[in-house]
This record gives C-alpha cells, sequence and structure tokens, in this order.
C-alpha cells in the first residue's frame, strides 16, 4: 500500500470487524511542527492486552477466513520507516486507539493520498456506522460528523447519486479550504 | 471550523429521492457489495469502489445499495464485487479493475445481464 490513506482505510475497516457503532478518524497535517498524526478511535469488542502485545506480529491475525493478518504491521512498519511511531491501545468492550506519527517532511514518508476517497468509501460502504472525521491543517480544521446525515436521510441510502453528490462535495470543499486558508503561511 | 454546511440540501436530496423511488419501486433495490479486507485494498478495492459510486452519480442510478464486506477468503481474486439485482442469487466477481466495474456497472447492475468474463465460477 502505497498511501497512508490506504493504511486508514484498512485500519478502520478493522473497527468495522470489531462491531463498531462509532469511528473517529483524525488526520493531522502540521507544517510548522513537521508532523503528520493519524488516529482511529473506535467503540468496537476491542482485545486484551495479550492480542494487542502480538498484534503488529505478521503472523497474528484475529480474520478466520485466512491465518496471516498483514495491515497493522504494514502501516507500523510504514511509520517506522521515517522516523515516526506507532500506537495501538485496547480494552475488552470498551474499544481500539490506533495512532500513527509521521516526520512529515521525511524524504520516505508515503503521501497522505486520496484522504478524500477513503472516507467517502467508509462512509457509503458502513452507512449505519456514525463516522466523525477531522482534518487539520496547521491552525485549520474541518469536521464531519455522519450523525446528521443518518437522521435525515432515514430510509434513502447513501448511495443515492444525489447523496453520493453531496457527500462528496461537502467532504472534499471542507479538506480544500482547511488547506487553502493555510497556503500562504507554508 | 468547518463543517458540513448545507443540511437543508440534503433534506431536499431526501424528498426528491423519496419520490423517485415510488416512481421505480416496482424493479426494486440492487446491491452492489465491495470486498474490502486487507487483501482487497492492497489490490485496489477502493479505486473499484470510486468507479462504482462515480458511475451512480454519473448516471443518476437510483435504488442501488452500495456496501461493504471484509475478506471472504478469495484474496487471490481481489478486489471482489458482487451483485444482487432482484430476485437473482448473488453474482460474485473477481478481479474488478474499475473499467470492469464500469461494465458490471452497465451490463449487470443497468440491464440484467451478467457479466461472464469476470465471474468467478461456484461462489455464491
Amino acid at each position: 500500500m502505497k498511501e497512508i490513506s490506504l493504511h486508514i482505510l484498512d485500519i478502520a475497516e478493522n473497527s468495522v470487524t470489531a462491531g463498531a457503532t462509532q469511528i473517529q478518524i483524525q488526520v493531522a497535517e502540521n507544517i510548522n511542527n513537521d508532523e503528520l498524526v493519524v488516529s482511529i478511535k473506535d467503540n468496537g469488542c476491542g482485545m486484551d492486552a495479550d492480542k494487542v502485545r502480538r498484534i503488529t506480529d505478521p503472523f497474528v491475525t484475529s480474520r478466520t477466513t485466512r491465518k496471516v493478518g498483514l495491515g497493522i504491521p504494514f502501516f507500523k512498519a510504514a511509520a517506522e520507516a521515517c522516523e515516526g511511531s506507532f500506537e495501538i491501545s485496547s480494552e475488552v468492550g470498551k474499544g481500539t486507539l490506533v495512532s500513527v506519527k509521521f516526520r512529515h517532511s521525511h524524504i520516505d514518508r508515503m503521501p497522505l493520498g486520496d484522504i478524500k476517497g477513503t472516507i467517502l468509501n467508509l462512509l457509503i460502504g458502513n452507512p449505519e456506522i456514525r463516522w466523525i472525521f477531522r482534518y487539520e491543517y496547521n491552525d485549520n480544521v474541518f469536521e464531519f460528523d455522519s450523525q446528521p446525515v443518518i437522521e435525515i436521510l432515514g430510509d434513502v441510502p447513501m448511495s443515492d447519486p444525489q447523496v453520493i453528490k453531496f457527500l462528496r462535495g461537502s467532504i472534499s470543499d471542507g479538506i480544500d479550504q482547511a488547506r487553502v486558508a493555510n497556503h500562504h503561511s507554508v | 471550523m468547518n463543517a458540513i454546511k448545507n443540511l437543508d440540501d440534503l433534506k431536499k436530496i431526501r424528498e426528491e429521492a423519496l419520490a423517485k423511488r415510488k416512481v421505480t419501486e416496482t424493479s426494486g433495490a440492487t446491491q452492489v457489495i465491495v470486498a474490502m479486507g486487507t487483501c482487497g485494498i492492497a489490490a485496489g478495492a477502493r479505486e473499484t469502489m470510486k468507479a462504482v459510486l462515480e458511475y451512480i452519480e454519473a448516471k443518476n442510478l437510483p435504488n442501488i445499495v452500495v456496501s461493504q464486506t471484509g475478506c471472504i477468503g478469495l484474496c487471490e481474486q481481489e478486489p471482489i464485487l458482487q451483485v444482487v439485482s432482484g430476485q437473482q442469487e448473488k453474482v460474485t466477481y473477481g478481479k474488478v479493475s474499475p473499467d470492469a466495474a464500469r461494465k458490471i456497472m452497465q451490463e449487470h447492475v443497468e440491464k440484467g445481464e451478467v457479466v461472464g468474463d469476470f465471474v468467478i465460477p461456484s461462489v455464491g
């Protein structure tokens, strides 16, 4: 996987599989501090201490269809390859938090990539989950909470063409505005 | 802080969608499912999903419910896309590139014709 956004998608899918009803994704690009911080927090089933310890080992997985899980070790390796850090904490019955830090300017840091596509994909593909997405670019913040969208739509699917258009526009404009507002100070 | 601005727009969209649904109700909803496990994502499932959503948006197709599933144990066939149309049984497609996804949307989802080239045989 060549984008941080693909890893975010992958980790968030773990949260979906863990039965989460609420998933928070934060992406913070801070140019001044030379940091790119990603966190994914869910209220899913969580893992016990032993499993958390072993979860970064590529030969441990919770999947039942195949015996090898690679998503988390991949993401950890990507962060550590560019002076970053990877942390995971979890509690059974409470949920899981994954936080990853990258050095923004590191030459080996993979690009953030298509974060808009990742968020749209998660929202529409898992419409029953409350998604809270927060994007920061230096001091600017864009936040998207799918709860009001879910309430308004009722039984109209998120994959209705006009709804897709609405969501795509909201996410895209929000991220672009956060970036543009800072452009001159970079 | 920026947030979603036009929730009133969304209310309008909902009303329009409901009105449209009454007209087309007899045909029933078609389900499109994209597998989004690590194997699927690494093989390009997000781009497949993107092609599906863009197709629905571009053609303004109502009554399609898009969802996701995890790894279904056929990692070598990823990206995998499944279609459940009306009363037909679920059809599972493998190696679905964005181009293949557009073809499946056009032939199967719109016209009801299964795209034989991409079907994974003997899968539900």
